[in-house]
């Protein structure tokens, strides 16, 4: 919860990436190719209206109601125990809140699951990694293109014609993402032998390799030192500008938040205290009692 | 000498079927974390159903092919054991989901006792005779290197290499196809799994699917053996001391496991047996665990147990 680094992320993020990686990222799909992409938000492509969530008599979400439009990095905040993963819970399926309605790219989420909100479109990835320990990077990040591969079994256990052309053609678009993470390197290893910050990429990659229109990441920072920060903030903003995939993180760095947020929601306690621009929220006065713990601290953020 | 290495061969033989149960255990702790008590049920009950539906759909439509009997009790049996894996995913996993691993434990203990019952229900329960037809007279091999050469059960030796060809095709299937990856990646993380669209339920009709027709191939091989009885379901007791031998998560595990408390058994029977007064082959797989669960809990192949105190 400290701003670790704000003063110098900004330079290092809004400037061009090199041209090898720019001409890697284009021959992903993407809806728009424009760096700026992400200054012109478009429609909403979730809307979080109104909704509960109560686990017994804890009251995990009261009543919250927000809006993501396509493109745009919207991040949500605050204090431990404010309901942020809840939140991200709800989005991805994993629970379903009693009262309020979830829309995602215009089609309400009733009685769902994670795995109908993935195929959906919605990539994420995990506070606490949540990796596939056995397997290398390249089979991590391939196992996010599982759904979309049609083979049957038998063809693909013989590794016949379509099904091995299928299987290339997957394994081409992993190898981009593995080239944009920069991790190229460790191809083969199992990644429960890869360093923490790395594991973390590969967590985006296989993200990454779904294609999804909206991703969520969950404290993709977190326990990372200022040099990792820099490069997954990097990732964030190229994912978003190159693919203009929208996202939405929960984040625990301040300075990191201030600078790659379009847009800032914060909770405490389960409700929604600010909406709005960085700017906005940094000199919202509830949400600094909700960080400092009283007025007499605003000073000092 | 050449006795010594009949000994061997022989309990590696054994050990082999040991192995192939041993299998389905495995699979399902891997991609579920439930220790499946009802593996054994399943053996019972998939060769109960072949046993019966050979004899059966002959007479039902009239011809005398001993082949195709086999051939079609074997499928209408896997069918079964699909439904099985439905019916277990439908009606009992999905109430389950997130459940300490004691309930489910508990809950295939129930699996196992209404399969038992379910099955002689069903199938009767006399023993039944399963012919497919494997070779039972010996062979005697190596003639010239020893004298009298090694004495090697063709049945054994039949068994072996169905066994050994399911494993190759399961280890093709479990690291060359997309469904293969996908169970791997339940087996790791469910949650991370759902969240890249692997559908849970479906994943474990899958590997239940497969754990029957692990099973059933064993109780096949088994039920010609020995017949199909109801003591079919307790030679699975057998796979326990395995998979601990083994690790609970290793399919090279459990075939290592498997060929080890096989050989152990019969090497200890013939060589120790004299001096203890007999009756090692019940016991010694059990104690042979025991010392494995003091000195080394994960097991030959399984994953390092690191638990922060």
């Amino acid at each position: 919860m400290n701003g670790v680094a704000s003063g110098t992320l900004p330079r290092t993020l809004v400037e061009p990436q090199p041209e090898a990686e720019r001409d890697v990222a284009a021959v992903m799909p993407s809806t728009t190719s424009s760096a700026t992409a992400r200054r012109r938000a478009g429609a909403p492509i979730l809307v979080v209206d109104d909704i509960s969530l109560r686990f017994g008599g804890v009251k995990a979400l009261q009543r919250i109601s927000f809006e993501v439009r396509e493109h745009e990095i919207l991040s949500i905040i605050g204090p431990n125990g404010a309901g942020k993963s809840s939140m991200l819970n709800c989005i991805n399926g994993v629970y379903t809140p009693q009262e309020g309605s979830i829309t995602l790219c215009g089609r309400p989420l009733r009685r769902t699951n994670p795995h109908k909100v993935a195929r959906m479109g919605v990539g994420r990835t995990f506070q606490n990694l949540a990796l596939f320990g056995g397997m290398t990077v390249l089979q991590n990040i391939m196992a996010g293109r599982n759904f979309r591969m049609k083979c049957g079994i038998a063809l693909q256990a013989l590794r016949l014609g379509p099904a091995n052309r299928e299987e290339v053609a997957h394994r081409e678009f992993v190898e981009r993402i593995i080239d944009f993470l920069e991790i190229q390197a460790w191809r083969n290893t199992p990644v429960d032998r890869l360093p923490y910050g790395l594991q973390k990429r590969v967590d985006l990659g296989r993200a990454l390799a779904m294609e999804p229109r909206l991703l969520l990441l969950d404290e993709p920072m977190a326990g990372m030192n200022v040099e990792e920060k820099q490069d997954m903030c990097r990732f964030v903003l190229d994912v978003n500008d190159e693919f203009g995939t929208t996202v939405v993180l929960i984040e625990h760095d301040m300075g990191v938040v201030m600078d790659i947020s379009d847009r800032i929601v914060v909770l405490d306690y389960g409700r929604k205290i600010a909406d709005g621009s960085p700017e906005e929220v940094r000199g919202n006065e509830e949400v600094l009692r909700a960080y400092l713990g009283g007025a007499e601290a605003a000073g000092s953020a | 000498m050449g006795f010594l290495l009949e000994t061997i061969i022989g309990g590696l033989m054994a050990g082999v079927l040991y192995s192939l149960i041993a299998l389905g255990f495995v699979l399902i702790f891997k991609a579920s974390g439930v220790f499946n008590f009802a593996q054994g049920a399943m053996v019972l009950f998939a060769a109960l159903a072949m046993a019966r539906f050979a004899e059966w759909i002959p007479q039902w439509l009239g011809f005398e092919s001993a082949l195709l009997a086999n051939a079609l009790g074997f499928i209408v049996a896997l069918a079964l054991m699909i439904v099985v894996a439905w019916a277990v995913e439908r009606f009992v996993l999905s109430g389950l989901v997130n459940q300490s691993g004691v309930t489910l434990l508990m809950a295939t203990l129930g699996i196992a006792y209404f399969l038992d019952g379910f099955g002689q229900t069903l199938f009767g329960s006399e023993i039944y005779r399963l012919d497919i037809g494997i070779p039972k007279d010996p062979v005697i091999v190596a003639d010239g290197w020893f004298e009298g050469g090694l004495l090697i059960s063709r049945e054994d030796v039949f068994a072996a290499s169905i066994a050994g060809a399911l494993v190759v095709a399961l280890t093709v299937f479990f690291h060359s196809t997309a469904v293969g990856r996908a169970l791997r990646a339940v087996a790791d993380d469910h949650q991370a799994a759902q969240s890249i669209g692997i559908p849970l339920g479906r994943i474990w009709v899958i590997v239940w699917s497969i754990a029957g027709f692990v099973a059933l191939v064993a109780g096949m091989i088994w039920g010609s053996k020995l017949g199909v009885q109801f003591s079919l379901s307790l030679v699975a007791l057998k796979a326990f001391p395995v998979v601990i031998l083994g690790g609970l998560t290793s399919i090279p595990g459990a075939i290592v496991g498997g060929l080890i408390i096989g050989m152990g058994e019969k090497l200890s029977e013939v060589y120790l047996g004299p001096l203890l007064g007999g009756g090692i082959e019940i016991w010694f797989a059990y104690v042979l665990a025991l010392l494995f669960l003091l000195v080394r809990p994960q097991g030959l192949f399984g994953e390092k147990i690191i638990d922060r105190v």
